[in-house]
């Protein structure tokens, strides 16, 4: 989403998007002429009149569970917004029952918070498997 | 995905949904920056309604008709932005 409007994302899907992407970007391209949406989320920039480069991971509920917002010089990480998706979904799927450490990826080991483990996580969790 | 606008020389327009304008608040010493709700984890997102353009479409849509899905929203500067 951005505050071009659907002709501009066209020519830019179209002429730029679909030599990087095979058939052009898959999903919606949002227009947000006057920045009102934007605004709503906290990323319209009245001074510059655009909006800033923001993620939002919007749950089945239709809950935000995790942002991110950069200035536009800076682009985003893909991988990184896609292991948030799976470990909100990991968690929900659990009920709330798990959770995931610093640095997890689908296949290492959760957290189960509870008595138990009140000032034990230095038992089951290493420093050196956030990034492992 | 909604249903499709009529093709024609006018932006298509959109905006927030469902958000009651703030009543005009009695008080004038009241800024109006207050008013605006700030976005939280753990909370709704604001729902909203936007044109598209999607594989050779012009569209519309809407946040809410995604429930039941999770949704990533992304934000931009703009066409051509480079990264």
């Amino acid at each position: 989403m951005s505050v071009d409007s659907v002709f501009v994302h066209k020519m830019w899907n179209d002429n730029e998007l679909v030599k990087m992407v095979n058939g052009g970007v898959p999903f919606p391209m949002l227009s947000d002429g006057g920045g009102k949406v934007g605004a709503a989320f906290g990323v319209y920039d009245e001074d510059a009149g655009v909006e800033n480069r923001g993620r939002f991971i919007i749950d089945p509920d239709g809950v935000i569970q995790a942002y991110e917002v950069l200035t536009p010089p800076v682009g985003r990480h893909v991988a990184e917004t896609l292991r948030q998706i799976q470990a909100f979904q990991l968690v929900r799927a659990t009920g709330g029952a798990e959770a995931t450490p610093s640095g997890w990826k689908p296949g290492k080991i959760t957290l189960k918070p509870g008595p138990d483990l009140v000032g034990k996580v230095w038992q089951v969790w290493k420093t050196d498997m956030e990034s492992d | 995905m909604a249903e499709k606008p009529k093709a024609g020389c006018a932006r298509p327009t959109g905006g927030p949904v469902g958000q009651k304008k703030p009543a005009q608040a009695d008080d004038k010493t009241q800024p109006q920056e207050e008013v605006k709700k700030m976005i939280q984890v753990g909370k709704p997102a604001p729902d909203f309604s936007a044109p598209a353009y999607h594989k050779g479409d012009f569209t519309s849509v809407q946040l809410s008709k995604f429930l039941g899905k999770w949704v990533v929203l992304c934000f931009y500067p703009g066409d051509f932005t480079f990264v």
